[in-house]
Order: C-alpha cells, then sequence, then structure tokens
C-alpha cells in the first residue's frame, strides 16, 4: 500500500511539473498548448536515448531534455506566431500527435512502437520501497525549483507584461512590449519544463513508448490547472495533485458499486472526474487560486 | 487656399504624413493622406464618420501597414515599424473604444505601459537586479502620481472591468502618459461621456499642451476641438481634404459639403 501511495506521489509530482509548464504558456502567456503531450514525450525520448543507448548520465540527460525541449518549443512557437486561440490549439494538438506517430514508426530513431526499454533509473531499484522514496525525492525537488522560477517569473514586470499580452495583444504591443519575445520566452520555458518531467517520467518507469503520450494526458493536466488556478503555480500544484488523488480515489469509488464490467467501471472513473471538475469550478469558478493582482504600494 | 499641395516633409513638423494609401479590399479606406504635425502644439484631426481617421491612427501607430507613402516621426521613417518599437521612439496613441488588459488592475495598467524597465528581460526577472527594482519603485510613483492627477487613485486597486466608461477614458490617457510620450495620438478621448467628464479631459489635454506636449486628436466634439486645437486637418474619404486654424476650415466650402454630404 506504501508503494503505491509513493507512486502515486510520484507520478502527482510529475503531472505538478506538467501543470506549471501549463500554467506559464496557458495561463500566464494565453497560448493554448494542446500538444503539451508533444512535449512531455520529446522530454521523455531525449533523455532516454542519451542515457539508454549512450551511456550518459542521468543529470545529463535530464539537462539534454530540457535543452531540446526549449529548443523545439520555440521552434514550434515561432512558426505557429499568427495562430491564436482555437487555431493555436489545433496546431499544438497536431504536433503532439505528428511526435507519437514519429514515436510509432520511425523505428530506427526511437525504437518504434517497442519503445525504449531499460532507461537508467535514478535510485537503485532494488531498494524496493527506497527506490520510490528517492525517486519521489527528486521529482518534490524538482517541482520546488520549478515552482520558485515562476514565482519569480510572476513576480517579475516580465510576468506582468506577459499577462498584459495574454489579455490584449494589440494594446500590449501599443505599449511598447515586443509581443513575439515575451511569448517565444514564454513558450520556451513552459516546453522545456515539460521535457523535465517527461524526461523524470522515463528514469522512473524505466521505459518510454509512444502510448505513454497520449492527448489524454494533455486534457488531464489542463483540468488540473483549471481547477487549481491556471495563473498561479500554487494552484497548478494542487491542482495536480489533487487530480492524481481524485483520480487514484475513483478507482476504488468505481469498484464500490455493484454489477459494474469494468469497462462500465472505467467510464464511471471519466465521469466522476468530469462531475469533479464541474463542481469546482461552481464553486471557484477561477479554480481553487484565482489570479493575484499587483498591488499599488501605499503613499 | 486650404488645400495641402504635396510637399517635403516640412523640417521642423515633428510627424510628417505624406500619401499615405490603404485599401481593404475594394474599398479605399486611405487614398493618399498628407498632413505635418509642428511640436508642441494640440492639432484637430476631424472629418465625417468613415474619413479614414482612426485607420490612419493605425496605420501611423503600426497596426496597418500603409500599402504607399512615407510616415516621419522626428526624423525617422516608421511606416513599416512594428507598433511597440513606434511606441518607444515616443509616438503613443489611445484606443477609441476604451481597450485594455480586463484582468488586470488600474495600477499594473499604468506599470505595464512603463518604460526602460529591465525587470521585463527574462534574465533580469529569473536572477532578479537592483535596477529592475529601482526602476519598479520609479515607475510606481510615476503611476501614482499619474492615477492622483486623472482622479484615479480610489479605483487603482480595481480591475479595469470594474471602472466606469469615463473612468476608462481616463486610464487611456494615464497610460499613454507612463510611456513618456513625445506626442499623443488621441482617438476621441471624450466620445461617450458626460459633458462635466468631456470638459475635465479636455482640461487634462489642455494641461497637456501646456507642457508642450505634442498632441493630434481625433474627436467628433467641435466645441472641445475650438477650445483645444490652434490648427486642424480635416479628412474626407481617405483624403486631407483641408487644414487651417478652425475658424478658416469652419467657413471651407468643401468641409460643409463633407460633412452635409452634398459633395458627391
Amino acid at each position: 500500500m506504501l508503494t503505491y501511495i509513493l507512486f502515486a506521489l510520484v507520478i502527482g509530482s510529475i503531472y505538478a511539473l506538467l501543470a506549471q509548464s501549463l500554467m506559464l504558456s496557458w495561463g500566464l502567456a494565453g497560448l493554448v498548448n494542446l500538444g503539451l503531450a508533444g512535449f512531455f514525450a520529446i522530454g521523455a525520448y531525449a533523455s532516454a536515448m542519451a542515457t539508454t543507448w549512450h551511456h550518459a548520465p542521468i543529470p545529463a540527460g535530464l539537462a539534454i531534455a530540457i535543452i531540446v525541449g526549449g529548443a523545439v518549443g520555440l521552434l514550434v512557437c515561432i512558426s505557429t506566431l499568427k495562430l491564436r486561440d482555437d487555431y493555436l490549439a489545433i496546431v499544438t494538438l497536431g504536433f503532439a500527435e505528428v511526435v507519437r506517430v514519429v514515436a510509432s514508426n520511425e523505428v530506427w530513431l526511437t525504437g518504434g512502437t517497442d519503445g525504449i526499454p531499460g532507461v537508467p533509473v535514478m535510485v537503485p531499484r532494488d531498494l524496493g520501497l527506497g527506490f520510490h522514496a528517492g525517486t519521489l525525492a527528486v521529482v518534490v525537488v524538482a517541482v520546488a525549483l520549478v515552482y520558485g522560477l515562476q514565482r519569480r517569473l510572476l513576480a517579475a514586470p516580465w510576468g506582468r507584461t506577459l499577462r498584459a499580452i495574454r489579455e490584449d495583444q494589440t494594446v500590449a504591443s501599443v505599449a511598447g512590449k515586443s509581443t513575439v519575445r515575451f511569448k517565444a520566452e514564454a513558450f520556451c520555458i513552459a516546453s522545456a519544463i515539460a521535457a523535465l518531467a517527461g524526461a523524470l517520467y522515463g528514469h522512473y518507469t524505466s521505459y518510454v513508448a509512444p502510448d505513454q503520450f497520449q492527448p489524454l494526458v494533455t486534457i488531464y493536466i489542463f483540468l488540473a490547472v483549471t481547477a487549481g488556478g491556471n495563473t498561479r503555480p500554487a494552484g497548478a500544484v494542487i491542482g495536480a495533485y489533487a487530480l492524481v488523488a481524485f483520480l487514484e480515489a475513483t478507482r476504488f469509488l468505481a469498484d464500490l458499486v455493484p454489477g459494474l464490467a469494468p469497462v462500465q467501471a472505467a467510464s464511471l472513473r471519466e465521469i466522476i472526474v468530469g462531475l469533479g471538475l464541474l463542481l469546482v469550478l461552481s464553486v471557484r469558478p477561477n479554480g481553487i487560486l484565482p489570479e493575484r493582482s499587483q498591488k499599488a504600494p501605499a503613499r | 487656399m486650404t488645400r495641402t499641395a504635396p510637399s517635403p516633409a516640412s523640417a521642423e513638423a515633428i510627424l510628417s504624413v505624406r500619401d499615405v494609401m490603404l485599401s481593404f479590399g475594394g474599398l479605399r479606406a486611405l487614398d493618399g493622406v498628407s498632413f505635418d504635425i509642428a511640436p508642441g502644439q494640440v492639432t484637430g484631426l476631424v472629418g465625417p464618420n468613415g474619413a479614414g481617421k482612426t485607420t490612419l491612427f493605425n496605420v501611423i501607430s503600426g497596426l496597418h501597414r500603409a500599402q504607399s507613402g512615407t510616415i516621419t516621426y522626428a526624423g525617422r521613417r516608421i511606416e513599416r515599424e512594428s507598433p511597440h518599437r513606434i511606441t518607444r521612439h515616443g509616438l503613443v496613441r489611445t484606443f477609441q473604444i476604451a481597450r485594455g488588459f480586463p484582468a488586470l488592475t488600474v495600477f499594473e495598467h499604468l506599470m505595464v505601459y512603463g518604460v526602460r524597465q529591465p525587470g521585463e528581460s527574462l534574465v533580469t526577472a529569473i536572477v532578479g537586479s537592483a535596477a529592475a527594482r529601482r526602476r519598479e519603485e520609479e515607475l510606481a510613483e510615476t503611476a501614482l502620481a499619474v492615477a492622483g492627477r486623472l482622479r484615479l487613485s480610489h479605483v487603482i486597486d480595481n480591475r479595469v472591468t470594474d471602472l466606469s466608461g469615463g473612468q476608462k477614458k481616463l486610464l487611456e490617457i494615464g497610460r499613454a502618459l507612463m510611456a513618456e510620450p513625445g506626442m499623443i495620438l488621441f482617438d476621441e478621448p471624450a466620445a461617450g461621456v458626460n459633458p462635466t467628464l468631456a470638459e475635465e479631459i479636455g482640461d487634462e489635454l489642455l494641461a497637456l499642451a501646456a507642457d508642450g506636449m505634442t498632441i493630434l486628436l481625433i474627436e467628433h466634439d467641435m466645441a472641445l476641438i475650438e477650445r483645444l486645437c490652434r490648427r486642424v486637418v480635416v479628412m474626407a474619404r481617405g483624403r486631407t481634404l483641408a487644414e487651417g486654424s478652425f475658424d478658416e476650415v469652419r467657413e471651407n466650402r468643401e468641409v460643409q459639403d463633407a460633412y452635409l454630404g452634398g459633395r458627391r
């Protein structure tokens, strides 16, 4: 049971990283990034390839994942500069699917649908409980570091300008701000964070394969960030842990209902998740932690 | 004779618009607009609805790109510049329908318009810098002063969506001031507000002009134009129709026709 709880906490922490990535690109910059799972996959593959096939040390693998994720993020952002809202959502969704399809079919590059087995783990697996606890410690440190980074960005004039761009790009440019630069920077950092999440995930499960990066992951993170508050780093983190707790809890809830086939139980879980989000949003329309504004100094 | 002849940008003009053309599909929104704006004056830009005044502002401020023609501001060609660079050169515009950042407060609006804030660089935002903190304090002080001047102090921490229409118009002025402009393009700063507030906005613009600010003002309220503007440029159907003092322009036959729709 303890192993299970630790497992859920590690997954929650990975989701907390993804949620913070989405908070930055969607909540602050207003870029509807449905390609989150794609960046998650790129990070996982980048680090897994470097460490498994080229025997790079894990920290180097994580660094490579961050760099590759950030670079691809920049590329996607610059190639979609003219797009906003639904159009950007469609293109980024397509991007994530392209990543998955390439990972499935370009066997020479990615190992195809067999994936990459034997990805090195961060803590020796034979420690049993210690493996899960040790990995949890590493990912929690990553969550905390990213949280600290986001807090700084949000408190700085940089974050204020980014929020202004989210609200009205035209007015922000008339205010003298290069909207392209701010959006590209935000998207690049957000992609790098998602890639870091993917790399850590690969080094935990020790196996990376295309079907781990379904669009459903992106949707779950949107749920987490929406419920937690999409403009607050703490909201994203709380939302992610709450989502994983809720997802796991519905596993038991569905079992309590008698006479359900396994397929029906799985559907019931999805229904409960949807209802849960509706409930949160009807009580807290802006999420658990709504946007905070910068107060004028007292005179 | 008040009609402009195309002439080279005059040396003393701070803003020169020359033969600016812009079509949307078959519609010629701007059909060769030309005029000069002298520094330190309030100039009115008037004309019937659809004359192309706001479109011209969009072109000058870089939101639309002219298909031909030149625009010179403070000796620099700006017709191909992006909006944020034009603002940084010191040429700032306001919007006719008060536009802003709905989720941001009055204070944040003013701060966003602040210039030379090193904390807007990503690296500085992450590592922090004393210069950015100092600049933030300076900007905050200026923002409080601007809010006080425009009687927005009591709503400074309110979101703009909570403001009245008049307060939004005042905030438009305040934002422009935060950008430390050399010239402001005002697009109907007093449209849709009650007469008392319109007069206050007029006072505000006069005070700005007294400080030596160059202003180009689109306005339909002729009383306000007469009160504020030493010079008036009249546009109709995408062209400059007349220029001169308010009285000269008012007596102009073509201007009367354009407003009454008599001339085809």
